[in-house]
């Protein structure tokens, strides 16, 4: 029954947790303070944005990619949204659709790169971070405030929790979306081909899954979440800036790293990612209550979470290729190719059009 | 909530069991937290931009000796040039429920939610050296700042004056994009050399605030324009500037001498460049922005009276007669 439970899909994640009541615990002994809701609530729309980006980063992760542009989309969207809705005048929601609608074509436009060029998604996306950040540059270099009636309703629309916390909506946005991008992985058709193209891309091609299209449509997918992230940051600080979210494309990859994802793809979860993400902000938090330290310490404990957890990945993962019990994750092969589930295997499959990550 | 999401995402047994292991730690942590510590001076939480200048690792300086001396708690973070990292810290502050925030805002826009929380959870901000953009000017009690103009001003005259009718190239080095200050720095010396129709700025490029990017700045200009042609260096910061003093040594030029430099903000290196004969002048940023705001926050709190809304420090501009004294009387303090 354990045995059964505990595979190398659930160990990755049941550590996350661990760690995630751990850290919780020990802040909680220290500032009773951090048990309240009112934490728990600023947590959530603190790093809204930052589980948005990270619920893209995994799709294309368990795809066996990387994206390293969504830091600069999402600022690219919230310096659009400002000269959208203050310089355009256009109604919010008319903005946002159209910087979805944006996201989701560049994101595309990374896919069919990847793809066509046969490029890796390493060098791909940084071009596209470039991109993104130079375009962003160039509509303006200041912070722009955005100041319409609707938006200030909107960025303080939540729900009063006990405590004096709130429920914000874009806290709100970020539950659903981790809710939307779990179900798109672990229960559509599209989440099979996710997993199976991460698995082994010469394997997926073979059982007749359009590489093609689905390489597309998962970076699509992934600069969509950057977009909706602009959108929510936009909210959370009612402003637009070029040069938000710098480097926040690798926080994101360590909440997925952190979460149990294998970064060299086919395996992994949502589920994990927000725990990541959670255990960032929870250290950012404790290391701001405590007042003394120098914040750059949570680079250095979020480094070395990250160096423990590719170590436990790396020991579970031998440990169950040696026993048998293949690392699969739904829609991929079970038992019958244990070696499968190997970088090693994939690596020597020509012509792979997902390339592992650095 | 949080006991929610863990068990659907476990959904098994074994999660079920470590579950209440974990509530268990957590109450029992809660029990033992409850003495939240001795209430006898004030706590204050700071948020910092970062440490990007030895001006801000001076101010952060001050702002810790000035707690110590006043018996205050300081709680100090350090955003690393991020808004987000300054929103989260803002809010961390307000549910610690510490009795005042200092906040040095890293851009302009972006704080009226953050600020009327920490309004509705009546503790006053003081924003430390650089103004915000909002409408509503009641969510912070008052902002400890210099003329950011008048720094820019003070520099152009003084160059204007050295200069003396002569015929003048001028090169800017800005600071990073977006942060009013940098408008401002670069306003007040355009209007003071438009007087001086000899003064004038044929280059400007961002530096970012630090030494190295400076130098790369300084390398570009003296690249790009004709050897000899440029008369006088202006940057935002004492920091490009030395990086730039740096570039202009290394074309083998001599700077103080054939390119005049006025920089801002007066750390302990450009004291000792001007010593050294390297440097002409720079416009001081009193550091002591943090002090200056604890002892509005007392008199505030003994006689609830509201401050004026702007706390002005003054710019003075130092030369080299001083400089080596100047010096001596800071090295300690960056």
């Amino acid at each position: 029954m354990m045995g059964r439970l505990l595979n190398t899909r659930t160990l990755p994640l049941l550590a996350t947790v661990v760690v995630f009541v751990l850290i919780y615990a020990v802040c909680a002994a220290q500032y009773p303070a951090m048990l309240g809701l009112r934490v728990l609530g600023n947590l959530l729309t603190d790093n809204a944005f930052l589980g948005i980006l990270a619920v893209g980063m995994t799709v294309v992760v368990v795809a066996g990619g990387i994206d390293l542009s969504v830091g600069a989309v999402m600022g690219l969207t919230t310096v659009a949204l400002a000269r959208l809705i203050e310089g355009a005048g256009l109604p919010p929601l008319a903005a946002f659709a159209l910087v979805l609608a944006g996201g989701a074509l560049f994101g595309a436009g990374i896919g069919a790169a990847i793809h066509v060029l046969k490029a890796p998604a390493f060098i791909v996306t940084l071009t596209a971070m470039f991109l993104a950040r130079g375009c962003a540059l160039l509509i303006s270099t200041d912070s722009i405030p955005i100041h319409t009636a609707g938006y200030d309703a909107l960025a303080g629309a939540g729900l009063a929790l006990p405590g004096g916390g709130r429920l914000t909506l874009v806290a709100g946005i970020m539950l659903l979306t981790f809710i939307g991008g779990g179900i798109l992985l672990h229960g559509t058709r599209f989440g099979a081909r996710v997993f199976a193209l991460g698995g082994n891309a010469h394997f997926a091609q073979l059982m007749g899954i359009n590489t093609r299209s689905t390489t597309i449509l998962v970076h699509a997918f992934c600069s969509l979440m950057a977009a909706l992230a602009g959108i929510v940051f936009s909210l959370y600080t009612r402003s637009g800036y070029a040069l938000t979210g710098t480097g926040v494309e690798l926080d994101a990859i360590a909440a997925v790293v952190i979460g149990g994802t294998l970064l060299t793809g086919g395996v992994g979860g949502v589920a994990g990612s927000f725990i990541g993400v959670l255990i960032q902000g929870l250290i950012l938090t404790w290391i701001t209550f405590d007042g003394t330290l120098s914040s750059w310490w949570t680079k250095i404990a979020i480094g070395a979470l990250l160096f423990v957890f590719i170590a436990v990945q790396r020991l579970i993962l031998l440990a169950s290729t040696r026993y048998g019990r293949s690392g699969a994750g739904p829609g991929a092969p079970t038992t019958p190719h244990p070696a499968a589930s190997t970088p090693v295997a994939r690596s020597s499959a020509p012509g792979a059009a997902a390339p592992s990550a650095p | 909530m949080k006991t929610l999401l863990t068990s659907r995402m476990l959904g098994n047994r074994s999660g079920k069991r470590l579950l209440g292991m974990g509530t268990a730690v957590l109450l029992g942590a809660l029990a033992a937290g409850c003495d939240s510590g001795d209430k006898k001076g004030l706590t204050v939480g700071f948020s910092q931009i970062g440490s990007e200048s030895g001006w801000r690792a001076a101010e952060t300086k001050l702002a810790r000796q000035g707690a110590e001396a006043k018996g205050i708690t300081l709680k100090f973070s350090d955003a690393q040039q991020r808004q987000e990292n300054q929103i989260k810290a803002v809010r961390s502050f307000i549910a610690q429920g510490v009795d005042a925030i200092l906040l040095a805002p890293v851009v302009s826009s972006g704080w009226d939610e953050v600020l009327g929380e920490a309004k509705a959870a009546n503790i006053p901000v003081i924003l430390l050296d650089r103004q915000i953009d909002t409408p509503n000017v009641d969510l912070y009690l008052t902002a400890v700042t210099s003329d950011t103009i008048e720094e820019g001003r003070v520099a152009g005259r003084w160059l204007a004056g050295k200069v003396q009718g002569r015929d003048c190239r001028i090169v800017e080095i800005q600071g990073t994009v977006g942060a009013s200050l940098v408008a401002n720095r670069k306003k007040g010396f355009e209007e003071a050399i438009a007087t001086a129709p000899n003064l004038h700025l044929v280059r400007t490029q961002s530096g970012e605030f630090t030494r190295a990017k400076g130098k790369e700045v300084m390398e570009g200009f003296l690249k790009a324009e004709a050897p000899g042609s440029i008369c006088a260096v202006y940057s935002h910061n004492d920091d490009m500037m030395i990086g730039a003093i740096q570039a202009i040594k290394e074309a083998g030029l001599k700077p103080g001498t054939d390119i005049l430099t006025v920089s801002i903000d007066g750390v302990p290196d450009i004291f000792k460049a001007m010593a050294d004969g390297d440097a002409n002048a720079t416009v001081e940023l009193a550091p002591d922005m943090a002090p200056r705001a604890y002892d509005i926050l007392l008199a505030y709190r003994k006689d609830h009276a509201p401050p004026p809304k702007w706390v002005q420090t003054p710019s003075k501009l130092y030369e080299p007669d001083t400089a080596a004294a100047e010096y001596a009387r800071r090295k300690d303090l960056y």
